[in-house]
């Protein structure tokens, strides 16, 4: 299929979101749609598959001009489109989920569960992903989740694909398994538009890119012919320079250390942070990485094992007994655990630690608001009133909201993760300056993060786990991408 | 990104103006029209009556308001307003100083409602089935505890009798009671960390469980306040008649549930806010005293009382799709 965007502008109210944007999607191409939040790709992807209707410009596909009132209508056109929130339904199973709204019926509309739990099964191991189509998806990782909703969408035979963010929840080896399935989808003559903030897969899978910035589009290049430098550039308009900090901090004495920790989904898992030390946690999903984490918090119970806080033992039950002793906690689902999505950004950035910007129990709204306003002084969460919902803002600011929140506690021990899924470039480089600046401060930074590259350039020390065990630990200068994987995969 | 920008303009967090104000304006509707066809509505004898009349639905409503935030429910109330009230009166009767009963009766409610905030947060029960269970298991204590019969007898204490029946200048002690309560819980919830950390676990309990905010605690006070303002409810209730009725306060769960959803308050936790709680029991306090003045029958006040209900939350929904 041919799809050709010309001179597409959409508003909503006052606010002009798309102001002329050119986009040209060929038969057989994986092309990347690149640009920081807010820079028009989702809406430009609503306008093409019908969700929107666009003030002006045209759509033509294969040449003809055509206008889909309904997402519906795209789809039945074969336009396929992954959206980057899961619209999985967690009581249901793997096989239900996948047939969802097309189950496969018999006679008098008897659904043939055998048949559909057959070609599930077939279907998946296609993909190369290996799960329980029998499991409630309620029991599986994020990741796996996303792997039903990308199976799904490959299901229905389409020509186009739309992927927004689809590997952000998705371990190193799915990875390789979606794009060994868009690799096979493209030489069968399927588009895949494909929208990341992550340049490695984008170099590794698209053919060209395009960039928008502020509603329009601003290039297209052909991979062969850019690199990671100029799309940057392109994205946000200036140089931003190297994409992680230079490190400079030197460590001080441990800070916090976990002896044979033991928990549902992990066994003896021993570790220690120094103080101004990143030490980063790699493994595919369900390694345990986040399950350690969330005991140490005290979010889990643990069955046994020791944690020491400078030295002396410790007792962590609930999230309030940590944080009492300085540990702070960014979870890796922002929007389920990390924010309170009706609440403003004072009251968000405010509330681990009301009860210090209280008399008695009384909140004081002149201490919270100064409070709240230092905070996001600090981070720079640009162009929001402090009264705003933050559920009204982007991945970017949303994650300085959880950042700034944690500050206000001052931890002495911060646990991060995957800290930057679903922020954009700019965005994500600020994040790395702040962790990087705490650091220096003298904070213990464990990082749990998929996102390999940024393990390698943000971490001291690499701790990697598989199958609920710490399989290596290695040092910033003995970690490469090969060794890191050779740990979290059992080493092939 | 863009579209959430512009929806959340339509749909702010807590609740926007078209929220807040909807319930008052039917109010006002249901005020203009009850005076259009009976002005003896409007004079202030009338005025402070429906406000006494109001009192009780709304000092459990206001409990009820706390305990909707957090997306719980507590249909045990009316069961607690029934044996704090035979409790109270079993103590006057026995000779107990009514100060003292009043105090104790209190005391037992805030208990009962702890009980249910223990089930619901330490047992894991869904606060429905949790309170449901314990709505019957009070009110079969209050049964046996009056083996069935009205307590009467109390004695004449006229600092009891004040409670219900009393004025202070022109304003029945209950309509006053129940203003003073309101304003208190007004200030909790809006400006204590107590109030935000019930908004807090009605937004999204995990992420308020990650914040270090204890849950279980506030949960179990919040439960234990909506248990203690259906034991004020109940002595003033026995003030009023001078006697403890074993099936009093029966249903009366619903009728506040009413109120609140009519103030705007979610059901699923999270939104809402307290002012709405006292406007929705005052919409149907003004029902049914404009309905009685106007001579219509108790049977079809029922239907109208629905009928308002069902339409102001489909306008509701209306507003919010």
């Amino acid at each position: 299929m041919h799809i050709q965007l010309k001179g597409i502008h959409k508003s909503f109210g006052p606010v002009s979101v798309l102001k002329g944007v050119d986009f040209e999607l060929l038969p057989g191409e994986i092309h990347a749609l690149m640009g920081e939040n807010g820079a028009g790709k989702s809406t430009l992807m609503k306008v093409m598959t019908g969700l929107y209707a666009q003030d002006e410009g045209e759509i033509l596909i294969d040449g003809a001009k055509r206008q889909f009132k309904h997402p519906k209508e795209a789809e039945q056109e074969g336009i396929a489109f992954i959206h980057q929130e899961l619209n999985i339904l967690p009581e249901m199973t793997v096989t239900e989920n996948l047939f969802l709204g097309r189950e496969l019926t018999g006679p008098f509309g008897m659904v043939k569960q055998q048949e559909m739990t057959r070609r599930a099964r077939e279907y998946l191991a296609e993909l190369n992903v290996f799960m329980d189509v029998d499991e409630v998806a309620r029991n599986l990782s994020v990741g796996q989740q996303q792997m039903i909703e990308i199976a799904k969408a490959l299901m229905t035979d389409a020509k186009v694909i739309v992927m927004d963010e689809p590997t952000a929840a998705l371990t190193d080896r799915e990875i390789q398994a979606l794009f060994a399935v868009s690799r096979a989808l493209r030489d069968q003559g399927v588009s895949i538009i494909y929208i990341s903030h992550r340049m490695e897969e984008i170099f590794d899978l698209c053919v060209r890119i395009t960039v928008l910035r502020d509603g329009q589009s601003i290039s297209t290049r052909m991979i062969q012919d850019t690199s990671f430098e100029e799309t940057v550039r392109d994205m946000v308009g200036r140089e931003i320079g190297e994409r992680y900090p230079t490190r400079t901090a030197t460590l001080g004495d441990v800070v916090i250390e976990v002896d044979d920790l033991i928990g549902n989904r992990f066994h003896n898992v021993s570790f220690n942070v120094r103080a101004g030390e990143i030490v980063g946690f790699s493994g595919l999903m369900g390694a345990g990485r986040t399950e350690v984490m969330r005991a140490l918090f005290g979010a889990d119970t643990h069955k046994g094992g020791v944690i020491k806080l400078n030295g002396k033992p410790i007792r962590i039950k609930t999230p309030a007994d940590a944080i009492e002793h300085g540990i702070a906690f960014l979870t890796e689902d922002r929007k389920g655990e990390g924010l309170l999505l009706d609440f403003s950004l004072r009251e968000n950035l405010s509330l681990p630690t009301l009860d210090k910007r209280a008399k008695g129990s009384v909140i004081s709204k002149q201490q919270e608001e100064t409070f709240a306003e230092t905070k996001k002084q600090k981070l720079r969460v640009k162009h929001h009133s402090m009264e705003k919902k933050v559920k009204s803002l982007s991945g970017g600011n949303q994650q300085k909201v959880v950042l700034g929140k944690w500050l206000g506690v001052e931890p002495d021990v911060l646990i991060l993760d995957e800290p930057t899924r679903g922020v954009d470039v700019g965005a994500k480089k600020e994040i790395y300056n702040i962790m990087s600046d705490l650091a220096e401060s003298g904070v213990a930074i464990i990082m749990v993060s998929s996102d390999l590259p940024e393990v390698l350039g943000m971490s001291d020390r690499i701790v990697v786990m598989r199958e609920g065990v710490v399989t290596g630990t290695l040092t910033k200068e003995e970690a490469t991408k090969k060794k890191v994987m050779t740990y979290a995969t059992g080493g092939q | 990104m863009e579209l959430k920008a512009t929806t959340s303009l339509k749909r702010p967090g807590r609740l926007g103006w078209g929220q807040k104000l909807g319930p008052l304006f039917g109010l006002l509707v249901i005020v203009v029209v009850v005076t259009a066809l009976e002005p003896g509505f409007l004079s202030l004898n009338n005025i402070f009556n429906v406000l006494r009349q109001v009192s009780i639905n709304a000092l459990i409503a206001f409990g009820m308001t706390f305990v909707i935030l957090t997306g719980g429910i507590d249909l045990s109330i009316g069961s607690i307003l029934a044996l704090a009230s035979a409790l109270v009166a079993g103590m006057m009767v026995d000779g107990q100083h009514a100060v003292m009963a009043v105090a104790l009766g209190l005391i037992a409610g805030a208990v009962l409602g702890a009980f249910n905030g223990a089930v619901i947060t330490y047992g894991k029960v869904a606060p429905f089935i949790a309170t449901l269970a314990t709505m019957t298991i009070y009110r079969g204590l209050t049964l046996v505890y009056t083996d069935g019969r009205p307590i009467t007898g109390l004695g004449n204490s006229g600092w009891f009798e004040m409670l219900g029946r009393g004025y202070f200048w022109i304003i029945p002690v209950p309509a006053l009671t129940m203003l003073l309560a309101f304003g208190v819980l007004y200030f909790i919830l809006k400006k204590t960390t107590f109030g935000r950390h019930t908004y807090a676990i009605g937004g999204n309990e995990e992420a308020a469980k990650l914040m270090g905010i204890g849950v279980n605690k506030v949960k179990i006070m919040i439960y234990s306040l909506s248990g203690m303002l259906a034991a004020l409810a109940g002595i003033i209730l026995t003030s009023r008649l001078n006697s403890a009725q074993p099936t009093a306060g029966t249903s009366y769960e619903l009728d506040a549930i009413a109120a609140v959803v009519l103030g705007g308050t979610s059901l699923a936790g999270g939104r809402g806010w307290i002012v709405g709680t006292l406007i929705g029991a005052l919409i149907i306090g003004t029902l049914n005293n404009g309905l009685n003045l106007l001579g219509v029958s108790s049977f079809f006040q029922l239907v109208v009382k629905g009928a308002v209900i069902l339409f102001a939350v489909l306008l509701d929904r209306r507003q919010n799709a």
